[in-house]
């Protein structure tokens, strides 16, 4: 179990398909920081957050270590990890209401009905969209569903984030909106996030380290 | 499907045989003394094993049920079959197994073969309970010779009569004339001739179309007599050579030239309503009359026989010799032969099968009630059906089976 | 336990074919202790091919199969070469996929009410057109050729292989491959076969041979439909399986192994005939000859599709008109009058089939779902979907002809004490339910986006709330669906239940045969129709639910 507010460590760690060597990370994130590992596709950096977020699909193998505020978490259930995940389509739960997806994703242990309900509409109106809470997600615009999304792995309190080419999807003006969004959030809240994208401008606004991958496939 | 049943009844049969025994020494109920018969009855359950494919008269076997538990006390479960060997089957099983009380079947619905090998096995309670029923007194057994030999097997008094059956024909009168049908085979033939493919028969094994050979055989055999004996003692193919001669020569005249037949007897008779066939066959007089009934057949289709004779039988009611309610058993095969029940299933509204009591043996009421039946319009009355040909031995029916299906089961 | 799923539903599937068909093989070379067979003979053989016209029956089988599914698959695929991706081929696809569900029984005495010379077709041009007053004296159903049993087997396989030849078409890339060809002069149809067919046709064959195995094996429609002097090998073994004369039962297993003979010598026959197909295509296509002129064999393999999905609506609404039908003589075109009196007189007896047909297609669907959903859900963890291998046993029962093991089942069933109960037949039918429930569900399964586990498992979400808050209502409608198409394999049952409940489980589809044998059509009508109604009424209800569930929810609650 790793707290809020803490370091997010990759510990040397390599993925490989099918004996070849995809890519190679030893990098620590600090919280509110920002790593942005970027690649052309199939070069393994969606791997990587798999891997992390500990859904590594049985055909990959991966060596190396995670650690969540000094806590070895590589060998943790998804479950217990706490990771944050974002993909370039919002995902939400298509039968549920909008409120219905943050109080999924809302821990137990926030009580009663009445405090859940209230947290849910605070956390949609910090997203811009007050109001939102009994709507259906197939009714909503891409960028809006982008930000329920938001709120979504917000509310669950995570310890870090993992984003996989979150803006990729959305349309340009809607994009810088969007990424603005998530890396403020990230760094009030003061969570490591790790961003994988083949874009440089997310890289750009990310503002902090960038590590590319997938330049000497097949190399190592 | 037999062999599920008995090897399930083999399974209870051991597991309850020593437990049966020891209870057995209760005496078989004596049907001299009725009375006795009639309080022992009182409060059993019985298990009537019958076919159960008809809803007319699986609705007549309610009423009797009814009709007893109010009279004398006695519950009626009709056990609904599909093939009676199977309830032969499963007191056979049952006596393998040692199981010779507590039976599981009180009463049987039977005749023929089942009947014939029922007996031939020790497996039927008598003999001669069937004469001490009260209700004998009614019974026809003077003029109607089926009544006591079923299929040529005299019945001992181990079998009680419930009803008549006799091969009766039909023929649409708005398309054929009355007085242009058939009055024998060699006619039938004839007519055939004249008329291609609008006469047929059931495709034997089938029990109609296995009949309607017999009725051929028993009118072409030169001897009847040699059809009283086991087909096995005697020449076969030589009795039956006139039978499959005439096959032969009726066959092309056949509906669909005798390369098809029709399934059974309800296949035959949609084939009359379609004006497929013009002349189908039956062994209830009563059938064409219910059928028009149910908008089956027109209204316009009437009923005849052969002034010579055609088939005729009698269907039974038997107790096997391990029922487990043999009193109430007694008592409900005593209703069924009482006028009141007789009346009733004559009655085409209900039934319409024929009795086996005899008019002048009932009184004057009833005689008034059973008059006043209407029959069907297309119901030929009890004097109009003629004699009846007795049943050849069992053993008949089933190697003719065999040849048919040899001669003509295969296409050439 | 999630591990152990796959390896039960294999041995669900394998163990009753395989001790099955050894059930069959022991009786039939004479050992059955039961019935007094304690030594091993040949004579059931012997005594099986000495039957009259035995030959006959055996060369009947082999061959209205084979050619009824060589005819079947011909049409699928001029269809699909003539019509895929038109709005022609939708509309046709959309008339043609719900008579997947309507079960074969059914379908057959439709059909043969349609084609009989006192049939609807006949009526509806009599006399005005025909001059007929009365019906001719032809042999249509149930002729010696089987011709009507060919034609019924096709039009009621047509529906299977076109769904699962759609099921097999790249979607995307498909209409491009086909334009390429047009732009090089090629006929549409040429085309078709030429590019997309042959990848489509390897990944059918599985299906195309449990066809085979139905069409050589089947008893339901060969009853109703096929030659009676003499009958088909599969109809004689069964007759011979249910006579009281229970010795009959050693000639029957000889027979049922001569059966499995049969089908496998079709399938040889086709793996032939696959070859010589497949050489003279590439010849053909070699020769850079371009059919460009094909709209007449368009407009014929959607005229014969069409044709043979209109014989069996027609056949079905006919069938719903006998039932409550009055007077109906020939040839009026319809009833002189409607009455519910053959209803009203056999809903009593209707009630308990009915019942144990809900009962044992529930409880069977139910069982599994269940196990698929183990299964799909240990796929899910370890990756591995078993490939080709798991494929083949999954269609293990639908590949042996059911006689085959179903006789050695039954003995079997009956000799461990559990012959004839509930747990046998509900057991038995799983064993068919089960491959159809898992190749439908499978796609959809298969193609679920697994982002959504991701994102449920990170916000802590266990495996068990992770599959019933979102895999399970995300795929409640393609799980309902798998499990309504299993509900009308199960309702579809004949033999299964025939044998393994020993006659003493009626359904609706053993009654419907049973009765059907005899001519009344009123009958007919009435069971015919309450048995096409049941797998009608689970697909509506599988459409329906989600739809009531999720009304709110436009993503994913469907129609």
């Amino acid at each position: 179990m790793c707290a809020a507010s803490t370091v997010l460590k990759i510990e040397n760690v390599r993925i490989a398909l099918a004996g070849h060597d995809l890519l190679h990370v030893d990098a620590a994130i600090k919280p509110g920081e920002v790593l942005t590992v970027m690649g052309p596709s199939g070069s393994g950096k969606s791997t990587l957050l798999a891997f992390i977020g500990g859904f590594l699909d049985p055909v990959f193998s991966a060596s190396g270590r995670i650690f969540c505020s000094g806590n070895d978490i590589t060998f943790e259930r998804p479950q217990a990890r706490r990771a944050g995940l974002l993909f370039q389509d919002p995902l939400l739960f298509p039968h549920m209401s909008v409120g219905a997806n943050l109080l999924f994703a809302m821990p137990p242990k926030i009580k009663p009905q009445v405090k859940r309900r209230q947290e849910a509409e605070a956390s949609l109106a910090s997203v811009g969209l007050e109001g939102y809470f009994d709507r259906d997600p197939d009714t909503l615009s891409g960028g809006q569903k982008a930000r329920v999304a938001l709120a979504r792995v917000l509310i669950s309190q995570p310890a870090f984030l993992l984003l996989d080419e979150p803006f990729s999807k959305l349309d340009a003006d809607r994009r810088d909106q969007m990424r603005r969004l998530v890396f403020d959030q990230a760094k009030q809240i003061g969570l490591p996030v790790l961003l994988v994208t083949h874009d440089r401008a997310d890289a750009e606004a990310a503002g902090g380290t960038i590590i590319e991958v997938g330049i000497t496939r097949n190399g190592q | 499907m037999r062999i599920t049943k008995n090897l399930i009844k083999y399974t209870i049969a051991f597991a309850v045989s020593s437990v049966a025994m020891s209870a057995a020494a209760l005496a078989d109920p004596d049907a001299k003394n009725w009375d006795a018969v009639l309080t022992e009855a009182k409060g059993q359950t019985v298990y009537w094993n019958a076919w159960g494919g008809s809803t007319q008269i699986n609705a007549y076997i309610e009423w009797v049920g009814d009709q007893i538990a109010e009279k004398n006390g006695v519950k009626l479960v009709h056990v609904k079959l599909d093939d009676t060997a199977n309830a032969v089957a499963a007191v056979v099983a049952e006596k393998a197994a040692g199981k010779d009380t507590g039976g599981a079947i009180d009463l049987i619905w039977i005749n023929g073969e089942n009947f014939a090998s029922m007996k031939k096995q020790g497996l039927l309670f008598g003999p001669n309970w069937v004469q001490q029923q009260p209700n004998w007194q009614y019974v026809d057994y003077e003029t109607k010779p089926t009544i006591e030999t079923d299929f040529t097997i005299p019945t001992d008094g181990m079998e009680s009569p419930w009803g008549m059956a006799k091969l009766v024909f039909f023929h649409d009168s708005a398309r054929t004339a009355p007085d242009s049908m058939p009055d024998n085979v060699d006619q039938l033939l004839k007519w055939a001739e004249l008329n291609p493919g609008r006469f047929s028969y059931p495709q034997p094994p089938d029990f109609i179309g296995s009949s309607f050979l017999k009725q051929v055989l028993i009118e072409k055999v030169a001897d009847k007599s040699v059809l009283q004996s086991d087909a096995a003692n005697v020449d076969f193919a030589a009795v039956t050579q006139p039978l499959f001669d005439y096959l032969d020569q009726l066959h092309p005249s056949l509906w669909r030239s005798a390369k098809a037949f029709p399934k059974d007897y309800p296949s035959m008779s949609q084939l009359l309503a379609d004006g497929e066939l013009d002349i189908t066959f039956a062994f209830n007089p009563a059938t064409a009359s219910s059928a028009i009934k149910n908008n089956e057949l027109p209204d316009t289709v009437r009923s005849f026989t052969f002034s010579g004779g055609t088939l005729g039988n009698t269907h039974f009611v038997a107790i096997p010799y391990n029922a487990s309610a043999k009193a109430g058993a007694l008592v409900l095969s005593n209703f069924l032969i009482s006028p009141e029940a007789q009346i009733r299933k004559q009655d085409p509204n209900f039934w319409g099968d024929p009795t086996v009591l005899a008019f002048s043996k009932l009184s004057d009421n009833d005689q008034k009630m059973m008059q006043s039946l209407d029959l069907g319009i297309a119901t030929l009355k009890p004097e109009e059906l003629g004699p009846s040909f007795d049943e050849p031995h069992p053993s008949w029916m089933t190697m003719i089976e065999a040849e048919w299906a040899k001669r003509y089961g295969v296409a050439n | 336990m999630l591990k152990y799923a796959p390896a039960f539903a294999l041995g669900i599937l394998a163990i009753p074919v395989v001790s099955g068909l050894a059930g069959t093989l022991l009786p039939a070379f004479g050992y059955l202790p039961a019935l007094g067979g304690t030594s091993f003979s040949v004579q059931p053989f012997l005594d099986f091919f000495y039957q009259p016209g035995i030959s006959q029956s055996i060369t009947q089988a082999f061959l209205i199969g084979l050619i009824a599914t060589i005819i079947a698959l011909v049409l699928v695929a001029a269809f699909l070469a003539a019509w895929y991706g038109t709005r022609t081929f939708r509309a046709v696809q959309h008339f043609v996929s719900p008579l997947l569900a309507v079960p074969h029984a059914a379908a057959a005495f439709g059909f043969a009410f349609m084609i009989a010379p006192s049939g609807f077709l006949a009526r509806l041009f009599s006399p005005w057109l025909t001059g007929w007053e009365r019906p001719l004296d032809l042999l249509i159903v149930n002729d010696r050729l089987g011709l009507a049993l060919i034609v019924g087997l096709v039009v009621k396989e047509v529906p299977f292989l076109l769904l699962v030849s759609m099921a097999a078409l790249p979607q995307t890339q498909a209409l491009k491959a086909v334009q390429v060809t047009q732009a090089l002069g090629y006929g549409r149809m040429a085309g078709f076969l030429a590019t997309l067919w042959p990848p489509v046709y390897r990944q059918i064959r599985l299906p195309i041979f449990a066809v085979i195995a139905y069409a050589t094996a089947n008893v339901d429609m060969s009853i109703i439909l096929g030659p009676s002097t003499p009958e088909t090998l599969p109809v004689r073994l069964v007759g011979w399986m249910n006579d009281p004369e229970l010795s009959l039962r050693f000639m029957a297993c000889a027979g049922a192994i001569v059966q499995i003979a049969v089908t496998m010598a079709a399938l040889c026959c086709w793996l032939a005939l696959e070859q010589i197909a497949g050489a003279i295509a590439r010849r053909i296509f070699k020769t850079g000859v371009r059919f460009s002129r094909d709209s007449w064999l368009r407009i014929i393999a959607s005229g014969s599709i069409i044709t043979s999905a209109l014989l069996i609506f027609g056949g079905l609404i006919v069938l719903a008109i006998w039932s409550v039908a009055g007077l109906w003589q020939f040839p009026d075109a319809l009833p002189k009058s409607l009455s519910f009196r053959s209803w009203s007189q056999t809903l009593p007896s209707l009630i308990e089939p009915l019942l144990t047909t809900l009962v044992v297609g529930l409880v069977s669907v139910l069982i599994s779902i269940a196990i698929v959903l183990a299964c799909l859900a240990r796929e899910q963890q370890t990756g591995n979907t078993g490939g080709n291998k798991a494929l083949l046993l999954l269609y293990l029962p639908l590949l042996v002809p059911q006689i085959g093991f179903l006789f050695g089942l039954q003995l079997l069933t009956l000799s461990v004490g559990v012959g004839a109960s509930w747990f046998a037949v509900i057991f038995v039918h799983v064993v068919f339910v089960l491959p159809y429930v898992f190749l439908s569900l499978s796609a959809p399964w298969r193609s679920f986006d697994k982002r959504y586990d991701a994102i449920g498992a990170a916000l802590g979400a266990s495996q068990a709330r992770i599959f019933w808050r979102i895999r399970f209502p995300m795929l409640l409608r393609a799980i309902l669906a798998a499990m309504a198409v299993g509900f009308a394999v199960s309702v579809g049952q004949y033999l299964p239940t025939l044998l393994i409940g020993a006659g003493r489980f009626a359904t609706i589809t053993t009654e419907t045969v049973a009765l059907g044998s005899g001519g009344n059509r009123r009958i007919i009508g009435i069971y015919s129709f309450v048995q096409m109604m049941l797998p009608l009424l689970g697909f509506i209800f599988a459409a329906l639910v989600p739809a009531l569930l999720f009304s709110k929810r436009r993503a994913i609650r469907g129609a």
